[in-house]
């Protein structure tokens, strides 16, 4: 249940740089490969963003791909998990796209 | 709400000395009161010193409160704020302060992650007995609740502190931080810092570590490496623990390793018993050599 402290974070973060304002979207972008389930983020997000500027906020959250160069032949592979192949047979690969943990952006 | 690590009011972490019976209850803003400006009143004037700065972006060209980190871009009736923000961020930076700390003093800091009951604490009080002549050593004991770990260390004789969590599954820098300040480790000594028992959560935050150490029973599951892929991602090394009950469970020691390998190509494997002293002896010089390289 790491999410609850991650949905509060991302909560203080908006809350922290709305300038008081009311926010009314919140966009986040989870790489598929981080450990966080972004259905766990929004089950914890009204309840996380209740009192705060933040409720009632809209929230969507941008799901990136996972993509990682193979070190052995320099190609660039889709990963869906964390643990995968490149064609060439390698699985020393360098992730470059899917761990991101990031407040995009908000609407206020 | 706390940003550093998502803390409520009534959230508290302990850190206890096991001798004096001493315990310091981080509230949320005690627990980041050490250095940054980080406040929890609702002025944010002064919260940003240590920000990082998007580039081109200036700071008096918008007016919003706090627009240090922030371009805001004016529509009709609403605004958007760009934060590309770290979620993580806050815990990130504490955890370089300490790893930035750490080595000043020479300290070889390693961070062992398992599932409850794998053996960490009996594989700490070997290595401390074995290795106590040669190097000081300070462990930071985390558990939800109970000091018993920390008393388990001390009885070796060697400096322990004891964290709980309350509710959390996991040890974030800025408790580290507390406890380092509580341990007081000396220079060029070796500090354990024994995870909650928990093979999700921790992958995700970093302490400030020189290094991730797993430790995986033989009486649990083989396929733990791809069960759990971040843990062993984030692990330099994989101590494969209880080789002496490998004759009454269903183990394949092969491949587990191989699964390893598969979630991380890298790490490296060594086979113990805590309890029999076999194998401890290629953990020993393991910890040798990082030791030599902490200055470097």
């Amino acid at each position: 249940m790491h999410e609850l402290g991650i949905t509060r974070s991302v909560v203080a973060i908006c809350a922290e740089n709305s300038g008081g304002a009311a926010v009314k979207r919140v966009t986040l972008e989870i790489g598929k490969l981080s450990a966080i389930l972004p259905d766990a983020v929004r089950f914890c997000f009204d309840i996380c963003a209740k009192g705060t500027v933040v409720e009632g906020a809209s929230l969507e959250i941008l799901e990136i791909a996972g993509q990682a160069r193979c070190k052995s032949c320099g190609g660039t592979v889709t990963l869906a998990e964390l643990v995968g192949r490149c064609p060439c047979g390698s699985n020393d690969l360098q992730i470059v796209a899917g761990e991101e943990l990031k407040v995009k952006e908000m609407e206020v | 709400m706390c940003v550093t690590c998502g803390c409520s009011e009534a959230d508290q972490v302990a850190v206890i000395d096991p001798d004096t019976g001493d315990q310091k209850i981080m509230s949320h803003t005690e627990a980041h009161a050490h250095g940054h400006s980080h406040t929890h009143d609702e002025d944010n004037s002064n919260k940003h010193e240590q920000h990082e700065h998007p580039q081109n972006h200036s700071h008096h060209s918008y007016a919003v409160s706090d627009s240090g980190s922030a371009a805001v871009m004016a529509r009709s009736h609403s605004r958007t704020i760009e934060l590309e923000k770290e979620i993580l961020g806050k815990n990130q930076l504490i955890a370089e302060r300490n790893r930035g700390w750490l080595k000043a003093k020479g300290i070889l800091a390693l961070n062992l992650v398992s599932s409850p009951g794998s053996g960490k604490t009996t594989l700490l009080e070997q290595t401390i007995l074995a290795l106590k002549s040669e190097f000081e050593i300070g462990v930071i004991e985390g558990d939800q609740e109970t000091i018993h770990d920390a008393e388990r260390i001390r009885a070796t004789g060697c400096k322990a502190v004891q964290i709980n969590t309350g509710t959390g599954c996991h040890l974030e820098a800025d408790m580290l931080e507390r406890g380092i300040k509580s341990l007081d480790p000396a220079s060029k000594s070796l500090l354990f810092i024994e995870n909650v028992g928990n093979l999700v959560c921790p992958a995700l935050f970093d302490l400030g570590e020189r290094a991730k150490v797993a430790i995986l029973s033989v009486t649990e599951g083989e396929d733990k490496p791809l069960k759990y892929p971040h843990m062993f991602r984030a692990s330099e090394l994989m101590i494969l623990n209880k080789i002496d009950l490998l004759p009454y469970v269903k183990f394949n020691v092969e491949r587990c390793i191989a699964y390893a390998h598969e979630v991380n190509p890298k790490i490296e494997v060594l086979q113990v018993s805590a309890t029999t002293g076999e194998g401890m002896s290629a953990w020993y010089e393991w910890l040798r050599k990082a030791e030599s390289t902490v200055r470097t």
